[in-house]
C-alpha cells in the first residue's frame, strides 16, 4: 500500500514536469535541458522559503513557477535573441543553474522535516477527516496537478496557446499572422520551466528535503513520461493529451518501482531508467513504422 | 502602392560564390494591379517576393509602401499587411489544429493574441459560409486535423486564411506549383475571386505561362534579376500564350539552357 501511494505521488508530482517537457518536447520541438536545472531550482527556492526564511508553505508553489518561468525566459532569450541552438542553450541554462540552486539553497542537501509545508500543516490537519490523513499527500498532489493540467489546457484554447501551438506546428504561418515567433517560443519555455520548478517545489516538499543531485535525469523522465502517455494513447479520443501525459508519468514511476521491487540494486537506478527509456523509445518506433509514416 | 527603388542583393558577399541577384532593381506595383510574374528558375521572382515580405534583407535600396519605407521593418511586422500563400501547402496551415482553429487563429491576424478564447462560437457559421463556395466539403470537416487534408484543400484553405483579414497586399508564390492539374484549375478560379472581391493589390509568380496571360492585369517577365517584359492590361490583352513562351524560350537558349 505505502509502495502504490509512493508510486502515485511521486507519478502525479513529475506528471507537471511531464506537462512542461510535453510542452517544449511535443508542441515546441524544442531539445530543452533546462529541465534538470530547472526542476532543482524550484525545489531550492522552496527548502529556502520555507526553511530559511520561514515563509507559508502556500507561498512557495506561486514562487517557483514564477522563478523557473524566469530560466525558460533566459533560455528562450539565449536561444532567439543570441541565436545559440536549441540544445546548446538548454545546457548552458542547466550548467549556471547549478551553481545557482547552491546559492539559493546554501549547501547541496537542505532538510526541513520539522517545518510545515503544503501536506502538513494546521489547516489540512482541521479540514480532512481523520481517516483520510494517511490519504492527505496523496490527495493534495492530485489536486494541484489536476489544476495544472486544467490551467495548461485552459490555456491551450487560448488566442495565446493558439499561437503557442502553430508555432511548433509550422513557424512560417506565425510571421504570416503578424506575430515574433521568438517571442512565442519565449513564452513557450517560460510555462514549461514554471511548471517544471513548480513539480521540484512539490516533490521537495514530499520528500521534506533538497538535494542538489534531484535535476539529474529529470528530462529523461519527463521525456519518458511524454512518450509513454502518448504512445498509450495515441488512438483514444476521450482522453486529453495532458491527462495522458501524467498517466504516462504514474506508469513510468510504477515500472521504475516494480524495477526496485524486483530486487534491483539501487545504485542501478539511472541505469535502469536508461535502459527503460530506450525501451519505450524502440516501442514507441516500432508501431509507428507498422503504420507506414 | 508598393515600389522598389534601387534594390541590390548579393548572395554570398565576399566569397568565391558571391552572386549577384539584384543590381539597382526597380518596380512598381498600384493599388488593385494583379500582377502575373514568370521568368526561369533563378531569374529572381521568389527571392522578389521574400525581399517584399522581409524574409531576406536587401543590401541597398528602398521599399516602399504609400510612400514609406518599410525596409528596416522586421519581417513581421511588415506582415501584418500582407497576406502570403507559398508553393508547399503545408507552410499556409497548421496541420496540427483543425480547420476551426485554423481560421480563428487566421482572422485574429493584427489583433492581439491575448487570453481570450481561440475560437469564437458566434463566428463558426460565418467561417461555415466562407468555406461553401470552396466546394470542397470543407465546411462539413471543421473538426478535423488541416494535417489529413489534401494538398488542394489546405492550399484552398491557405488562400482563405490568407484574405480573411484586411490586407493590402496579397503574395502567391507559385501557389498552384505542387498541386495537380485539376486541383491547380480550382485554386486560381478561387484566387482571381478572391482578388476580384477583395479589390487586393496582387503580385502572383507562377511558372504556368497560361495562368499569367489569362490572369491578372499586369504581366511581368524576369530574367537574371531584371524586368525584361512588363505588359498592362490591354497590351496583355493581344497577347497569347504561344508569343510568351517564344519569348520565354528565346531568353532561356541565350542562357545556355
Amino acid at each position: 500500500m505505502a509502495l502504490f501511494l509512493s508510486v502515485l505521488e511521486q507519478g502525479m508530482i513529475y506528471g507537471i514536469l511531464a506537462l512542461g517537457v510535453y510542452i517544449t518536447y511535443k508542441i515546441l520541438d524544442f531539445p530543452d535541458l533546462t529541465v534538470d536545472g530547472s526542476f532543482p531550482f524550484g525545489a531550492a527556492i522552496t527548502v529556502r522559503m520555507i526553511g530559511g526564511l520561514g515563509l507559508p508553505a502556500v507561498w512557495t508553489l506561486p514562487a517557483a513557477f514564477v522563478g523557473g518561468a524566469l530560466v525558460g525566459m533566459c533560455t528562450g532569450l539565449i536561444h532567439v535573441k543570441l541565436k545559440v541552438r536549441d540544445l546548446l542553450s538548454g545546457i548552458i541554462m542547466m550548467t549556471g543553474l547549478y551553481t545557482i540552486n547552491l546559492w539559493i539553497a546554501g549547501t547541496g542537501y537542505v532538510a526541513i522535516f520539522d517545518k510545515e509545508n503544503v501536506f502538513n500543516n494546521s489547516f489540512v490537519k482541521s479540514i480532512l477527516p481523520s481517516f483520510l490523513l494517511d490519504f492527505k499527500n496523496v490527495i493534495i498532489i492530485f489536486l494541484i496537478t489536476l489544476a495544472a493540467k486544467y490551467l495548461l489546457d485552459w490555456y491551450m484554447r487560448t488566442k495565446s496557446g493558439f499561437l503557442l501551438r502553430a508555432v511548433g506546428d509550422n513557424d512560417t504561418i506565425v510571421t504570416s499572422l503578424g506575430v515574433d515567433k521568438g517571442l512565442v517560443k519565449i513564452v513557450g519555455l517560460s510555462i514549461a520551466n514554471g511548471l517544471v520548478a513548480l513539480s521540484g517545489c512539490i516533490y521537495a516538499q514530499q520528500q521534506r528535503c533538497f538535494e542538489i543531485s534531484i535535476g539529474t535525469g529529470a528530462v529523461v523522465i519527463g521525456l519518458a513520461s511524454v512518450i509513454i502517455g502518448t504512445s498509450i494513447f495515441k488512438k483514444a479520443t476521450f482522453i486529453r493529451v495532458t491527462s495522458s501525459v501524467v498517466i504516462g508519468s504514474v506508469l513510468y514511476k510504477a515500472c521504475v518501482a516494480l524495477a526496485m521491487y524486483a530486487g534491483i540494486n539501487a545504485n542501478a537506478i539511472k541505469l535502469v531508467t536508461a535502459a527503460l527509456f530506450l525501451l519505450i523509445l524502440v516501442i514507441s518506433t516500432d508501431r509507428r513504422r507498422v503504420k507506414g509514416c | 502602392m508598393l515600389e522598389l527603388i534601387n534594390i541590390t542583393k548579393n548572395y554570398n558577399p565576399g566569397s568565391v560564390n558571391e552572386i549577384c541577384l539584384f543590381k539597382d532593381f526597380n518596380l512598381k506595383v498600384s493599388d488593385k494591379e494583379f500582377v502575373s510574374v514568370v521568368g526561369s528558375n533563378g531569374s529572381g521572382k521568389t527571392s522578389m517576393l521574400n525581399i517584399i515580405c522581409g524574409s531576406i534583407g536587401v543590401d541597398s535600396g528602398q521599399i516602399l509602401i504609400n510612400g514609406q519605407n518599410i525596409v528596416k521593418q522586421k519581417d513581421f511586422v511588415r506582415q501584418r499587411r500582407i497576406g502570403r500563400v507559398y508553393q508547399d501547402p503545408s507552410k499556409g496551415t497548421c496541420p496540427g489544429m483543425t480547420i476551426l482553429e485554423n481560421m480563428s487563429v487566421a482572422e485574429n491576424k493584427g489583433k492581439p493574441y491575448n487570453l481570450r478564447r481561440g475560437v469564437n462560437k458566434a463566428r463558426i457559421e460565418a467561417y461555415r459560409d466562407m468555406l461553401r463556395p470552396l466546394n470542397l466539403g470543407l465546411e462539413d470537416k471543421m473538426g478535423i486535423k488541416v494535417g489529413t487534408l489534401s494538398g488542394g484543400q489546405r492550399q484552398a484553405l491557405a488562400l482563405l486564411m490568407a484574405t480573411m483579414t484586411p490586407i493590402d497586399f496579397l503574395i502567391l508564390d507559385e501557389h498552384t506549383a505542387a498541386l495537380d492539374p485539376k486541383t491547380a484549375e480550382i485554386i486560381m478560379e478561387l484566387t482571381d475571386r478572391v482578388v476580384r472581391e477583395k479589390l487586393v493589390t496582387t503580385i502572383m509568380v507562377t511558372h504556368n505561362l497560361r495562368y499569367a496571360v489569362e490572369y491578372g492585369s499586369r504581366l511581368i517577365m524576369m530574367h537574371a534579376g531584371n524586368v525584361i517584359l512588363d505588359k498592362s492590361e490591354e497590351e496583355k490583352r493581344r497577347l497569347n500564350t504561344d508569343e510568351i513562351m517564344g519569348i520565354f524560350n528565346r531568353i532561356s537558349v541565350e542562357c545556355g539552357n
